[in-house]
């Protein structure tokens, strides 16, 4: 089982802000969600190694070999504001 | 009540690929801001990274040169977190199975050997460079570093005091650099160090709640920030209160530690696999591949120098300090066949040069085969060993060979016995109350009758020559 404290603590790390309705609505929502899943949980799987990936294909690499790069302009394209070919973002200070 | 500190080190190797981890971009240091950017390193939507082979092979290379478990499996998760440096708001890394686990460094400390483990070595890709404006709220953010790959090793909490710590840096870094996979360059940021410590009454087994320090940028940082932190805990401690587990930053300039925020809530990193990129499978074929390209390690040459040439311990420590140095050295003992002198020579005078004009080897104007000769000219008595330093200042300026020095300046050692006596003759004549105080017990000034003698030759003649033959002419 979601509590709601949990919900809103995974929401704060996303950076989303949600009403206390909306906060309830998806604590429900999210534990049909987890009850369904725990289905899975039945199936025993005594001796199989984990899985991370559903598809079985391995060892997709290239070659270290540079490729043209995009360039400044167009990589500041989308940039909501720019400043000496930096993206220019509020202050941040640890 | 005595504490005992205990040490764990995190150390961010820059690899020195040509391209990114996951994208085809430069990882050239210096470039034009956001200049080695494309979708991928921006972290546009929609997009697929592609593994590098190289950085798969570069990280077996640090696993095998210290003794780690490779993975025959293992992938990549998300480490999700928001920070403007980080275009994707995760950073791709290596979490539940990282290429390697359970290896180790042997150090040397003050003359005591000690192992030190290795958690693990695993691979992930760099944040960009974030500038903040001193004049206006705003931070600048460059992402051409995003995307470059790291690995990260992890030490066991196997150090107990600040040496220990150093020492093993010291040895990783070698290593690193002695593979050819890092550049080893502190100040630009290719080799990063985090330190985790905590105190322990002596004795005790359980550890105690731990710091993390952030932001040392050289060896004596590293140190300078764990003597810091040690007394601080310390002193937090004995006064009964409770060390807190966070982040602290290193300050150069004050030489103390700040705290950057708690650790609670930072470490939600929500890891989960990253279905972008598939598994990667080491096989024992690729394993024992790259491991036939591994060179001769640090610890081995130096073991191997002392054998094979007979010299200290110190002085192969100090030869085998690079590659380029050790090669030199070899090549130098190669053609003149005398290993002690050849260390003389290279540990002093060649990087007394180098060091003084912060220089490197490579670029050392006297190469080994000039060394080598100027070895023989003093061992067949052409030279003494005094002029042999002035040559050498010569040869090192100009880059001209030993004998065009010596021809052309006339330092060919004096061994003949006639000229020689008649120049001992020249100087007894010269100071005839000396030799009368001489003659009459004051022996201390057989030297002055030496130097008088060397002066006269202007540093040619055979020290052992004079001696015999000043000794034998004041007795009569």
């Amino acid at each position: 089982m979601i509590t709601k404290e949990e919900v809103g603590h995974v929401a704060h790390l996303a950076r989303l802000h949600f009403s206390e309705e909306e906060q309830d609505k998806f604590t429900s929502q999210l534990n049909d969600i987890l009850t369904y899943i725990d289905k899975l949980n039945q199936v025993d799987t005594a001796g199989i190694p984990p899985t991370t990936h559903a598809i079985s294909l391995n060892n997709a690499f290239r070659e270290d070999v540079v490729k043209e790069s995009i360039g400044r302009d167009l990589a500041l394209t989308n940039a909501p504001d720019e400043k000496g070919s930096c993206f220019r973002v509020p202050k941040v200070i640890e | 009540m005595e504490y005992e500190p205990v040490i764990g080190l995190e150390v961010h190797a820059q690899l020195l690929t040509e391209t990114k981890i996951f994208c085809s971009c430069s990882t050239k240091f210096g470039a034009a801001p956001n200049s080695h950017t494309c979708p991928i390193c921006l972290g546009m939507p929609g997009v697929l990274p592609v593994m590098n082979r190289k950085v798969v092979e570069y990280t077996i290379k640090m696993a095998l040169a210290t003794h780690c478990r490779i993975n025959g499996e293992n992938s990549f998760a998300r480490k999700n977190y928001f920070y403007p440096d980080l275009p994707k708001g995760y950073q791709i890394s290596q979490y539940a199975y990282p290429l390697a686990e359970d290896g180790y460094v042997d150090v040397e400390t003050n003359g005591e050997k000690k192992r030190i483990g290795i958690t693990r070595i695993h691979m992930e890709e760099d944040a960009g460079k974030l500038v903040h404006d001193e004049n206006s709220p705003s931070s600048y953010v460059n992402l051409n570093r995003a995307g470059v790959p790291l690995i990260e090793i992890v030490s066991e909490p196997d150090m107990r005091n600040t040496e220990e710590a150093a020492d093993y840096l010291r040895r990783l870094h070698e290593i690193l650099v002695y593979l050819e996979i890092c550049d080893g360059n502190m100040e630009e940021g290719s080799f990063r160090c985090d330190a985790n410590i905590s105190l322990r009454p002596k004795g005790e087994d359980k550890f105690g709640t731990r710091a993390e320090l952030k932001n040392m940028n050289s060896f004596r940082n590293v140190q300078r920030a764990l003597e810091y932190e040690i007394k601080r805990q310390q002193y937090i401690l004995e006064s009964g209160g409770e060390v807190v587990q966070e982040t602290r930053l290193w300050d150069d300039s004050q030489g103390v530690t700040h705290s950057m925020r708690g650790k609670e809530e930072a470490h939600d990193y929500r890891y989960f696999p990253d279905p972008d990129l598939i598994p990667i499978v080491i096989s024992g074929e690729w394993i024992e591949k790259v491991r036939e390209t591994l060179p001769e390690l640090p610890l081995a040459k130096r073991e191997r120098f002392v054998r094979e040439y007979d010299i200290p311990p110190y002085d192969a420590g100090v030869l085998t300090a690079s590659r380029n140095l050790a090669d030199y050295y070899e090549e130098t003992v190669r053609l003149c066949g005398r290993p002690k002198i050849a260390s003389n020579w290279v540990m002093g005078d060649v990087l007394g040069h180098l060091n003084e004009e912060k220089r490197e080897i490579k670029d050392c104007t006297v190469r080994p085969p000039a060394l080598a000769e100027m070895i023989k000219l003093i061992e067949d008595g052409t030279i003494s060993g005094k002029i042999a330093k002035e040559v050498f200042e010569d040869m090192y300026k100009s880059g001209r060979s030993p004998k065009e020095i010596i021809e052309e300046k006339g330092l060919v050692q004096i061994t003949d016995e006639d000229t020689l006596q008649k120049a001992i003759e020249e100087v007894l004549e010269a100071s005839p109350s000396q030799v009368e105080q001489y003659k009459g017990g004051k022996d201390k000034l057989f030297g002055y009758f030496v130097g008088q003698v060397m002066k006269a030759t202007r540093g040619k003649a055979n020290p052992k020559l004079v001696n015999e033959l000043l000794k034998k002419m004041l007795a009569d």
